[in-house]
């Protein structure tokens, strides 16, 4: 790529997909925010008018986008706190070398190759179902009244599965950086006298900060836009109980018909996940810096 | 005060002797280094020394209480890593002070220890730096310094210098030898380079599969190796072995002649050789010869000596530095 002729054909070669992967991202972008400004209802075809920033007036002062943005929030922070804790603890059991290493391990990453709708369904009817789920015939051998998942605790039990599905992702990245923590180090510690909590927190959780940092920015991204678990439950109840903002924009769109409604709603999560992104790179995006 | 001794000290790998049973004495204030080629259970008897491998049978006494089994950190020895396995995430000072911080000490102890230890390895403008940001000299520096706060019984180094550049370990190897000097501390020393064995011990076990070959002091082994090991180990360029006539012309299996004890002429001498390859350095020569009807030699002239290849030269062994081994290799005494 050194003369002008071959710069040139490069440029000419590679325009192709530069452009359609330009349209492609900006074309659905560009109609939504001018949906997002019309009055347009699927149920009145051929009326839609311009009726300006109504559809985002209505959008935000909704207490289902309130009740939603907490749930999203909610959501996210669980599922990360539970699959970076649970991550790191597993990582260290299958950093050790224990019997049958090699199958637990495959055991372990084996969620993260199950579709979202899938494990939400394995969870709906075999594990949860106050019937004849797992969970119920473990509380009737204890005696117990087996637990409604789905009405009494739905947040709960989404953040549940969602975990599930996660936390290989996370105990993927975190093994691999267990493993390149320098073995010298660990001893140089236990020569300072560093039992194996001091080594744990003062050396290995610094030296798993940056494989943390990579965790919680990747998973934060698919978090914020969880639907198929939602979808396939509980259907975002009982009442806005499991309602998302994914899920939410999903309902106006297609279950109230409203498209204006819906592109605003969308252009609003952009939004938020383009502030969650800011805040997120500002606060622990430096550690990639290193 | 730190006196050491091993009794017995054995280690298994599964069915694999690394180590079959060392006996040692290392007395308070020594500098003892532990040399030998790779693999030959150097740096694992130090391991097993710091606590950070377990016997499988024997003692190991410090001050004369058996720590086999006690845990790394009871035993009162501080180690500096090839490595330096310094904490990449905290400063020079915490990296300095961690040990300090995990015995419980209070601030301002830490605080006075680091800081004279630092001016001891003149690290007192760095303090504030990380690691990632120390030239190799440096890093090694604060790796001696984490050992140093901890005023240990002994202190343990594995090979220490072999990451840094040519001219920086031969500083290091005098700062080392100085700071012992220093603090008079007990340390032991591994490493597979001879030339740092010999400069910096007060004593050395030679060390060849786990077995000790010998120990003494650097001269002791030079002059009067024990067996054909120690003697071809110690010393640079490697002894010259030479059986047949020679030898039993002198009522041995072999002799050992080291290349500065002969005599290089062009005209007569006790063996005609053929120059190979003639090495300058200035200060001394090496010629590389094959001897007649013995094999190729090493020969170590002092000042320049106009030779080169294809030159016909006769060597003559300085008779009383002969060393004289049996078939086992094991040696007769000088002749």
């Amino acid at each position: 790529m050194s003369t002008r002729a071959s710069t040139l054909t490069g440029r000419i070669m590679s325009a192709p997909s530069i452009i359609v992967l330009f349209l492609w991202m900006a074309v659905p972008l560009g109609m939504t925010i001018y949906f997002s400004f019309l009055r347009y209802n699927l149920l009145s075809p051929g009326m839609e008018e311009w009726i300006g920033t109504l559809n985002y007036e209505f959008f935000l002062t909704d207490p289902a986008f309130f009740a939603s943005l907490a749930n999203t929030l909610l959501l996210v922070g669980s599922v990360l706190a539970i699959t970076v804790v649970g991550g790191i603890l597993l990582g260290l059991m299958l950093d050790q070398p224990i019997f049958g290493r090699g199958v637990l391990r495959l055991l372990v990453i084996a969620p993260f190759f199950i579709m979202p709708t899938v494990n939400a369904l394995v969870w709906k009817n075999l594990l949860m179902d106050p019937v004849s789920g797992m969970f119920a015939w473990i509380a009737s051998l204890f005696g117990l009244p087996a637990i409604d998942w789905f009405t009494n605790a739905p947040l709960t039990s989404i953040i549940i599965m969602v975990s599930w599905q996660w936390l290989p992702f996370a105990v993927l990245i975190l093994l691999t950086a267990l493993q390149s923590l320098d073995r010298d180090q660990k001893e140089a510690a236990q020569m300072d006298g560093a039992g194996p909590i001091s080594i744990f927190f003062y050396i290995t959780l610094p030296h798993l900060s940056r494989a943390i940092t990579v965790v919680v920015l990747i998973e934060t991204i698919f978090l914020l836009t969880v639907f198929a678990e939602i979808f396939v439950t509980t259907g975002g109840g009982p009442g806005l109980a499991t309602t998302n903002i994914a899920f939410l924009v999903y309902t106006q769109a297609l279950l109230q018909f409203d498209v204006g409604g819906a592109s605003a709603g969308g252009i609003v999560a952009v939004i938020l996940a383009n502030i969650v992104a800011i805040f997120l790179i500002r606060l622990i995006g430096k550690n990639l810096d290193k | 005060m730190g006196a050491i001794r091993l009794e017995k000290v054995k280690k298994t790998f599964g069915t694999l002797d690394v180590i079959p049973g060392v006996d040692l004495d290392i007395n308070d204030g020594e500098f003892v280094v532990f040399v030998g080629p790779s693999g030959c259970g150097k740096s694992t008897l130090l391991r097993l020394i710091a606590g950070l491998e377990d016997v499988t049978d024997g003692k190991i006494l410090i001050n004369g209480t058996d720590v086999a089994n006690e845990a790394p950190a009871k035993r009162g020895l501080s180690m500096v890593f090839q490595s330096y396995a310094l904490y990449p995430h905290m400063t020079v000072y915490n990296n300095i002070a961690f040990g300090l911080k995990m015995a419980g000490e209070s601030k301002e102890v830490i605080e006075e220890k680091v800081q004279s230890a630092a001016k001891i390895l003149n690290l007192t403008d760095y303090l504030e730096r990380r690691p990632s940001a120390l030239s190799g000299g440096q890093r090694q520096r604060v790796a001696i310094g984490r050992a140093i706060v901890r005023n240990p019984a002994a202190f343990l180094f594995d090979e220490p210098l072999s990451n840094l550049d040519a001219a920086l370990r031969v500083n290091m190897r005098l700062e080392i030898t100085g700071l012992h000097q220093e603090l008079k501390t007990t340390m032991i020393y591994v490493t597979h380079d001879q030339v740092e064995a010999m400069t910096m011990a007060d004593k050395i076990v030679v060390l060849q599969a786990g077995r000790v070959e010998q120990v003494g002091k650097p001269m002791e082994l030079y002059n009067n190796p024990a067996n054909k090991f120690v003697a071809g180990f110690i010393g640079s360029p490697k002894m010259n072995f030479l059986g047949g006539e020679l030898a039993q012309k002198r009522d041995c299996h072999e002799i050992g002649i080291r290349p500065e004890h002969i005599a290089v002429s062009t005209e007569s001498g006790e063996i005609p050789a053929t120059v190979k390859i003639a090495e300058h350095l200035g200060a001394e020569t090496y010629l590389h010869v094959e001897a007649d009807g013995l094999g190729p030699m090493t020969v170590r002239a002092t000042g320049e000596i106009p030779l080169g290849e294809h030159d016909k030269i006769f060597l003559t062994p300085e008779q009383d530095r002969i060393h004289r081994f049996d078939a086992h290799g094991l040696a007769l005494g000088n002749s």
